[in-house]
């Protein structure tokens, strides 16, 4: 039998109805009778809405806040002191505060027809300044976006240092301002929901392309004020997640109050333009930092003072402090920073409330640092990756709590450094700028490293736990495994690793075991997909599940080998005793169809478990990496080409070498967006300005080089096998990399560049800059 | 998004979509390849009333050679002229561009006399049909017309022709065996619109010496004797003689003040001076 247990480069049980086009996405569900949802959306960004008109002939087909009683609004607060809270009503009441938000929903039996009714709406409001820059936001006297949120800031999260007893003699000072653009996520699916009632359930079902389908169903049970018995999610196959449907938001709650009052399913799919409007935006931070350091480049002290732009709503359920919360707490990355102090602010604003995009706030954190490492290294004339190794945590100091209470499992960042030194061949590199390009391009090399916590399973402020996962095993009559799990896979494998790890355990094929997955009413409660922790929590939760499962299997086994349940081991889906052995299939035979083979006090729980994990710490299991780029820059047009890329990675144990690949690939190709292409614009009015993938830039196969990979793997001390975490790590690297290798490129020019992405007009506009202060 | 209401008429002939377009009094479109127009019906930017759809007009699909000019038609496709399954006037240059427009699948439907019509300032066809000096032959209920490439674009979207006019066919003289060309184009990742656009074409049999520069957000500039921007006559190490003052000179006349635009547009010109001068 092939082994594709844990560490097999196993093919993805699910690939084959993906290729062939058989997946099945909201967009491919039809049910009987089911119509279709438009919505009005607020044509400006900050404005009191003082009548909604529907023409008298469309009032049945048409519904507004005031048709919305008895739906509480949505409200995600963070348990962080100090936290304001604001509410989200799913439809405008009275203050509209971003571009695209909703404000009535139309149905009618095809989405085009709903769109002709919604354009006979009209609005009657009064327009409000706009807030559209978090650093204006936070001045006195800046319009407010919520009466609730003081001074436009929903949390500070700060961390004091004495930073000043540090900057009265350090030798080495770099001061630098930095920011990131707001980005638009952007899985090649966009959210969609269906909602219908079950009369014979009596039961709210909702389909919906959503990453964890039992947090939808709490959230729905709390502001439709209906017991969650009332309600099933399902979550058919989601083409991309990347914390984009990680929430719960204003159009599927309408859609279940409608469903609840109509009798006939009725679905929205969001559109591309909805999504780049209204709804997908994340990312946009802002540093100011100043780092104190020695000739090496030893940092000393620390001082950041940032914001990120969070928009016009808490969203739910991650809340509008994650990002900032994550900013304070990550920015010191993987090293060892004896003094620091940040402050973090969590701006609202009148654009869409910022999502938490893969990566969260790590991408922007690792940007920060590395550039100021990078700037560290210019200031005293060193190679970066010098002051990097400088500065790391070291594998001798593991496990390791850092200046932010963060807990480093294990690991070997230095070892990472210089894997990734070596395969970048860093001497290779400067050799060749210091031979110049025949076609006048200027070569740069970059680095960046990051410790990623993944798979957490603490608040924000650290005192609760708050996940749970369990997994579903039952052994079927003829033999084979099912496996079923609350989480969600989108687009990460979970079908073929869950399997790989009932595998392990059992020694059955995957071919063998079926994965099962999004749906509250098949699965136990899960937090879902998010954090990098689905081989963590919901690999972990598979192990113990089999583990049990295989406990069971082996009495069984024992007494049909008329041995001890102490002298038998499971292997290759067999049961071995000292004189024999029987397979999995006659257990479980001989368990449901002819049970009077067995002894009678044979255990009646059966071959069905439900188990769960939690790994042995909570704070986290620390992923690292390193991350370099060498790039091209074409000091004449601004163009930017990538030409080597090498990760090196810490993952821990892998369960599917080819899957982690896989995930790092495309992380990869993300944060070269972030780094290169994707920003989401807006006017002084808090217009968008880009409502179309021709306008909002993404990388397509042409820009993503070919990304080389290397593993290392420290297994983890407090997971199931040692796993850690390793869906978002690949896209939190790229922005830092390039970023710093564009600039070790334009370093003759005297040109730094601070803010992504580095378009070709950036650059062109920074040379131009610098030309006019020459 | 989807579409507003609208009611779609699939003529067979050229004079029907010609009487159909003029019957309608500006409130109909004429659809091709449907790739620039599909979006904005989608995106409710156009809501015609009426679609006249040209793809099943026989006469817009031909190609005829002459013999100074080949005459191709309307709705050729732009992966018709990459590929090279029509006579080709220009030495490759059509193809090349062709090649370099949006995306195959965008390619495989989208038609040159639809992007002409359609005259986005970032599109490829409306610097490089004028830019060969082409005509295009034009078709409405009052009868038809030639107009000069380079005098059909006014500005960002705007052409002169008329509301119910339809172009036929785009005329382009056959360049002689000697002649040379280069057309560079910038985008930041393959299949964008694009940032700059420069262009030169050199026939010394026909006494041609043109040169281009597109995607300034209005019509393209076409210059009609590009020895004043080279300082004489084409030859060898063209680039090396661009006069980027003289560049700068045709932006300001057009008002293109942006910074980024002017720096990217003499450096398409040179680029694609260099490679109608490279040896």
């Amino acid at each position: 039998m092939a082994r594709n247990g844990v560490g097999a480069r196993a093919r993805r049980k699910e690939d084959s109805r993906f290729l062939y086009g058989e997946g099945q996405y909201i967009g491919d569900l039809r049910f009987p009778r089911m119509r279709e949802v438009a919505f009005v959306r607020s044509p400006v960004a900050h404005a009191r809405l003082n009548a909604v008109l529907v023409p008298e002939r469309l009032r049945s087909a048409v519904f507004t806040a005031r048709d919305l009683a008895g739906v509480l609004p949505l409200k995600a607060v963070s348990p962080l002191p100090g936290f304001q809270i604001s509410e989200q009503p799913p439809l405008v009441v009275d203050k509209i505060r971003q571009v695209g938000e909703l404000i009535a929903m139309c149905v009618a039996d095809t989405r085009a027809e709903a769109e002709d009714i919604a354009a006979q709406v009209a609005l009657q409001f009064d327009e409000l300044p706009a807030v559209t820059d978090m650093i204006e936001a936070q001045k006195p006297g800046a319009p407010l976006v919520h009466d609730t949120v003081k001074g436009n800031v929903y949390v500070n999260v700060a961390y004091d240092g004495d930073v000043e007893s540090v900057a009265k003699t350090a030798p080495v000072k770099v001061t630098r301002r930095l920011r990131t653009s707001r980005q638009v996520m952007s899985p090649i699916e966009c959210r969609g929901f269906i909602a219908q009632w079950d009369k014979r359930l009596d039961q709210l079902i909702l389909h919906g392309a959503t990453q964890f389908p039992h947090v939808v169903r709490s959230g729905l049970a709390q502001v439709l004020q209906i017991p969650e018995l009332k309600i099933r999610v399902v979550s058919p196959d989601v083409g991309g997640g990347f914390g984009y449907k990680a929430v719960l938001a204003g159009e599927e709650v309408c859609l279940c109050w409608l469903a609840m009052r109509a009798d006939y399913p009725v679905r929205w799919l969001e559109d591309r333009r909805e999504m780049l409007v209204a709804n997908a935006n994340c990312r946009e931070h802002y540093y100011d930092i100043t780092a104190y350091a020695d000739r090496t480049g030893k940092i000393l002290a620390f001082d950041a003072k940032a914001a990120v732009d969070t928009g016009a709503y808490s969203s739910y359920p991650f809340t509008a402090a994650i990002e900032a919360s994550q900013v304070s707490a990550i920015l010191p990355g993987p090293y060892d920073i004896p003094v620091y102090r940040c402050t973090t602010a969590a701006v609202a604003t009148n654009k869409a409330p910022q999502l938490p995009y893969r990566g969260v706030a790590r991408p922007g954190c690792c940007y920060a640092m590395e550039l100021v490492v990078d700037a560290i290294a210019r200031e005293i004339g060193r190679e970066p990756h010098e002051v990097r190794d400088v500065n790391l945590v070291r594998p001798e100091q593991m496990p390791y709590d850092n200046v932010t209470d963060k807990h480093f499992d294990s690991g070997d960042y230095p070892q990472l450094l210089r894997m990734a030194v070596e395969a970048i061949d860093v001497d290779a590199v400067r050799a060749r700028q210091r031979r110049g390009e025949g076609d006048g391009r200027l070569i740069g090399l970059g680095m960046s490293m990051f410790s990623e916590q993944t798979g957490h399973g603490m608040t924000a402020d650290g005192k609760r736990r708050v996940l749970y996962e369990q997994t579903f095993a039952r052994l079927t009559p003829d033999g084979r495994l099912e496996i079923r799990a609350g989480i969600q896979s989108i687009g990460q494998g979970l079908e073929t690793t869950l399997a790989q790890i009932g595998s392990e355990i059992l020694g059955l094929d995957i071919e063998d075991i079926q994965v099962k997955l999004g749906d509250t009413e098949l699965s136990p409660y899960s937090s879902g997909a998010w954090g990098s922790r689905g081989m963590i929590w919901a690999g972990g939760a598979t192990s113990q599940a089999c583990k049990e499962l295989a406990d069971r299997v082996a009495r069984i086994g024992a007494a049909l080998l008329q041995t001890e349940k102490a002298s038998v081991s499971l292997r290759d889906s067999c049961v071995f005793g000292p004189n024999g052995s029987v397979s999995l299939r006659a257990i479980a035979q001989a368990y449901y169809l002819s049970p009077n083979e067995l002894p009678s006090d044979i255990d009646p729980r059966g071959l069905e478990v439900t188990n769960g994990f939690s790994p042995l710490r909570l704070t986290g299991i620390h992923t690292g990496a390193a991350h370099a780029a060498v790039v091209a820059v074409d000091p004449e047009v601004g163009a930017v080409e990538i030409l080597d890329y090498v990760v090196a990675e810490d993952a821990g144990t892998l369960v599917n070498p080819m899957i982690v690949d896989g995930q790092i690939f495309g992380g990869t190709a993300q944060g070269i967006g972030s780094a290169l292409f994707e920003q989401m614009t807006f006017d002084k009015q808090g217009q968008p300005l880009a409502s179309t993938l021709a306008d909002y830039l993404l990388p397509g196969t042409a820009e993503v080089p070919n990304i080389r990979v290397l593993h290392m793997e420290t297994p983890s001390p407090y997971t199931e096998f040692g796993i850690k975490g390793v869906g978002e790590g690949g896209a939190i690297g790229p922005a830092a990399a390039i970023a710093n290798a564009v600039n070790d490129a334009l370093r003759p020019l005297q040109v730094e560049i601070t803010e992504i992405p580095i378009t070709p007009r950036r650059i062109v506009q920074a040379l131009a800059a610098q030309r006019r202060t020459d | 998004m989807k579409p507003s209401r609208f009611d779609f008429v699939r003529p067979a002939s050229l004079n029907e979509a010609a009487r159909l377009l003029g019957e309608a009094g500006g409130v109909a479109k004429a659809i091709a390849g449907s790739q620039s127009l599909g979006p904005m019906l989608n995106l409710r930017i156009a809501q015609p009333e009426l679609l006249v759809d040209l793809t099943s007009i026989s006469e817009l699909t031909a190609v005829t050679e002459h013999r100074d000019h080949v005459e191709i038609g309307a709705c050729v496709t732009h992966a018709d002229i990459e590929d090279g399954r029509i006579p080709d006037p220009s030495l490759g240059l059509l193809s090349f561009v062709a090649g370099g427009i949006a995306y195959r699948a965008v390619r495989n439907r989208g038609t040159l006399g639809g992007s002409l019509a359609h005259a986005d300032p970032a599109a490829d066809w409306i610097s490089a049909i004028p830019l060969l000096g082409a005509e295009l032959l034009t078709q409405s209920s009052r009868g038809a017309r030639v107009i000069a490439a380079e005098r059909s674009m006014v500005s960002s979207f705007v052409t002169t022709l008329e509301a119910d006019e339809l172009i036929r066919a785009i005329r382009i003289p056959k360049m002689s065996p000697r002649s040379r060309w280069g057309f560079c184009k910038f985008n930041q990742k393959v299949g964008e619109f694009a940032h700059a656009v420069g262009g030169i074409l050199y026939d010394p049999d026909n006494r041609r010496f043109r040169a281009v520069l597109g995607a300034i957000e209005t019509a393209p500039i076409i210059v009609a004797d590009a020895t004043t921007l080279f300082a004489g006559p084409f030859g060898p190490d063209l680039d090396k003689r661009l006069d980027v003052n003289a560049v700068l000179a045709l932006l300001d006349a057009k008002a293109v003040t942006d910074e980024y635009t002017r720096q990217l547009a003499p450096v398409a010109l040179k680029r694609a001076a260099k490679q109608a001068s490279a040896s």
